[in-house]
């Protein structure tokens, strides 16, 4: 396959950066496009030119490092992560735009790698359940019906890529707060910080400058994991029954 | 109500309101097309403007509308800083419909039908100038006339059913769209959402750029 490249080149945060083509002869179907991307960098370095830098890791879809705006969506034409889409997913002398997420609280680091420590710390502000040490509990201990398990899985399964935020018109980190707080909220043991934990994500959330949810959907099409927008509704419920019953003033 | 998600809820609660204001609003329009040289309209219209409990209700309408209005300004620039660098192609289409994209212009073409809107009729039905009716002895303010005279000029009418086409979207949009935000998203309830916020959308504002068009020929 032949395809035509334009790719985000930036040198660090403060450069402007710009779009740099590229042409790649001898393409095969069957790579994933972050095999294509090795294999341009392979010919920039034997040129002796700076290789496009762009995130990766696990390379099977569960990491969620691969972020890639390919072609106007979050990894590309299919509803998976960049690493599982393949080359045949395009035609023979495609052109295909690739550029880094776009957000305020996602800053271009170098080309198509982005900053998403913003995420980490909408985490940390109270993505967790505090457990003190001590013996193992049996399993099963605690009943969990099977439908309020497989809920809490499905939102669990976020892999906080940054999709969500990348293809949102506002930029907007609702979806990925909202499966973090769902998948606590909904099990026994998120109960304890059930109400500090939404006020205090939500509340980070703003504070890294993301924008408000205006219920596009966007998010959840082009959610690698399929994370539902019922999730979105439980973090507005969730949210609203702690900011009228809490303590915080 | 400082956070996005309260400015959000704000939006919602508003917007619901007003869709409320629509239906009464819609079901006074409705008899200016009573063949009664709009008697029964101009005893409505004093009844709406003398009423103590319906004078309160507009001063809460009021409220909702600026309310409205400023928070969508203010989400919306807010939005805008979320994403200082927007990106070279999009292909938002694919994943989203095009009225939820656009509610801020839908909702500016309808701000300034507003403006115009109220400047004709809310304005002058309140302080003038307007002729004087009798009927049984009693004065009434004929904002029918008004009304007729202001139909009958075809860039009002074209502007009226323009402003109905932006409602439409909006309202197609943003009924469904209030319960998500108000955290309402269940299997058994949004089929019903969805199907009430489509037919509200599609019906109420045909039926009122349906009033200026019906006049308009009538008086051609």
């Amino acid at each position: 396959m032949k395809i035509t490249l334009k790719v985000w080149r930036q040198k660090n945060a403060q450069d402007k950066g710009g779009f740099k083509t590229y042409q790649l002869d001898d393409v095969s179907p069957d790579m994933s496009f972050l095999e294509m991307f090795d294999v341009l960098n392979e010919q920039l370095l034997k040129k002796g030119e700076d290789p496009v830098h762009f995130d990766h890791d696990c390379r099977e879809g569960i990491c969620g490092t691969c972020s890639m705006y390919i072609n106007g969506k979050p990894h590309g034409p299919k509803q998976t992560t960049t690493c599982q889409l393949h080359m045949r997913s395009f035609s023979d002398g495609d052109t295909i735009v690739v550029e880094p997420w776009r957000a305020q609280a996602f800053p271009v680091v170098k080309d198509l790698v982005v900053n998403r420590s913003s995420f980490d710390r909408v985490i940390q502000a109270g993505g967790y359940v505090s457990v003190n040490t001590g013996g193992v509990p049996d399993a099963n201990e605690i009943p969990i019906p099977k439908k309020i398990a497989d809920e809490a899985f499905d939102a669990a399964t976020c892999i906080g890529c940054g999709a969500c935020v990348a293809a949102c018109k506002n930029a907007s980190a609702m979806l990925f707060v909202s499966a973090k707080v769902s998948q606590l909220a909904l099990l026994p043991q998120g109960q304890v910080e059930r109400k500090t934990r939404v006020e205090k994500m939500v509340s980070q959330m703003d504070e890294e400058g993301f924008g408000a949810c205006s219920n596009t959907g966007a998010c959840s099409a082009e959610c690698p994991k399929e994370i539902s927008l019922e999730n979105i509704a439980r973090l507005n419920r969730e949210y609203l029954s702690a900011k009228s019953s809490s303590d915080n003033v | 109500m400082s956070s996005t998600l309260g400015k959000k809820l704000l939006m919602a609660l508003t917007g619901l309101f007003l869709v409320i204001f629509l239906v009464v609003h819609l079901s006074g329009n409705l008899q200016l097309l009573l063949n009664d040289e709009g008697r029964a309209f101009n005893v409505y219209a004093k009844f709406m403007t003398t009423n103590p409990l319906i004078k309160t209700t507009s001063f809460i309408l009021y409220a909702a509308f600026i309310v409205h209005i400023i928070w969508a300004i203010i989400l919306t620039v807010n939005n805008k800083k979320a994403r200082p660098v927007g990106y070279a192609k999009t292909s938002a289409s694919t994943n989203s419909t095009w009225s939820s994209r656009n509610m801020g212009i839908l909702g500016t073409i309808i701000f300034i039908f507003l403006v115009i809107h109220l400047k004709n009729f809310w304005y002058v039905m309140h302080w003038g100038p307007i002729d004087m009716v009798k009927y049984e002895g009693q004065e009434y303010r004929d904002l029918y006339a008004t009304v007729d005279m202001a139909f009958s000029q075809l860039w009002y009418v074209v502007l009226y059913v323009v402003a109905m086409l932006g409602l439409m979207f909006h309202l197609y949009h943003g009924f469904s769209s209030a319960f998500q935000t108000l955290g309402l998203n269940h299997v058994k309830y949004n089929p019903v959402i969805k199907f009430v916020g489509v037919a509200f959308a599609i019906i109420v504002p045909a039926m009122f750029a349906a009033i200026p068009v019906i006049i308009y020929f009538k008086n051609f």
